[in-house]
């Protein structure tokens, strides 16, 4: 089936379940990052496969940075933009980065990313959270990259942050999520929208992260590095997709022995 | 007058506005932001700002990114 076949029967689930942050309505509960897409055609016919309305995007030098052309492909696709801090190491960085990106972008909506260490790319937990209550009493709408710490997801959530965004597993290590039980307790900790970010490695780790309760996924690597990222981008729509209707349709409970669905009763003796 | 711009030290012409700077650096981009000596310079106020012997800017456009 092709993405086109394919994207009505999705958008008629996705609009009957509407997500909901900040108090902006979402029929897609996918976030798509825009690094690592090896052209900017892949980058298009991904975002389009994906279904996504919010994109992520960075501030860089302009030496460094790309040319108006990936916003024009963006902006064709029609989906929101949500800038990032990534690569800031201290709230003070992150703080001015989220204030360029608002004067840049024009929106108060910023991914929070401090990093803590360049080698894990992990949060630092005490400066995201001087940063995030610094961004709030700003105005911003802060959606904080975190661990899968219950605790620091409660102090975020307390702090005013929009939603809550923790990491499966490293970024781009694709390992899946480590660590289900905490994304789990995150469920149960925050009423803020949970969103599970970073680590995601194939559909299988999307699927699980919406069966564990998160309302929506953020993810680029495994997307725009996948060998096919248009075929990725699909296959995540559809995890998403099928995790968000196995939460809400309820699993059976996990049994150390088999039970028969087959009846015993009226088998013949043979 | 002396300047430094994304990290580079920079000779610029005296009374230059961030406006300047950035049609000269920002070519080909859009959605640019500037930071002059660590603090926002809001679009609105490109033209009126004068820039000062020794400022350090950074002159901004969006990438991609996660």
């Amino acid at each position: 089936m092709t993405t086109s076949e394919l994207a009505p029967a999705l958008e008629r689930e996705e609009a009957g379940d509407p997500f909901e942050l900040a108090g902006e309505t979402f029929t897609s509960r996918l976030l798509l990052g825009t690094g690592g897409a090896p052209s900017l055609d892949a980058l298009e016919r991904a975002v389009r496969a994906s279904g996504t309305q919010l994109v992520t995007v960075a501030l860089r030098r302009v030496e460094a940075s790309s040319s108006a052309s990936m916003l024009e492909v963006l902006d064709r696709c029609g989906v929101r933009l949500l800038p990032n801090t990534a690569g800031c190491q201290t709230a003070r960085e992150a703080v001015k980065t989220a204030q360029l990106a608002r004067e840049a972008f024009g929106t108060p909506w910023v991914k929070l990313e401090v990093i803590g260490d360049e080698h894990t790319l992990l949060p630092d937990a005490v400066e995201l959270v001087d940063a995030a209550e610094q961004l709030v009493a700003d105005g911003f709408t802060v959606l904080p990259y975190t661990t899968d710490d219950p605790v620091l997801g409660r102090r975020l959530a307390d702090a005013g942050c929009a939603a809550v965004m923790p990491l499966g597993s490293p970024i781009g290590s694709g390992l899946g999520i480590r660590n289900p039980h905490n994304i789990a307790l995150l469920r149960d900790t925050v009423s803020v929208p949970l969103i599970l970010d970073a680590g995601i490695g194939t559909a299988s780790d999307a699927a699980l992260a919406m069966e564990l309760g998160c309302d929506a996924v953020l993810l680029a690597s495994a997307v725009t590095r996948a060998r096919h990222p248009e075929r990725m981008a699909l296959a995540m729509r559809q995890a998403v997709e099928a995790g968000r209707l196995a939460r809400a349709a309820g699993r059976i409970p996990r049994r150390w022995h088999a039970e028969a669905s087959t009846p015993m009763e009226g088998l013949p003796e043979l | 007058m002396q300047v430094t711009v994304n990290g580079v030290a920079t000779v610029l012409a005296d009374d230059s506005t961030v406006a300047e700077l950035v049609a000269e650096r920002g070519k080909g981009h859009d959605r640019i932001a500037v930071a002059r000596n660590g603090d926002v310079v809001p679009r609105s106020g490109w033209a009126s700002t004068r820039l000062s012997p020794g400022d350090d800017l950074e002159v901004l456009a969006p990438t991609a990114g996660g």
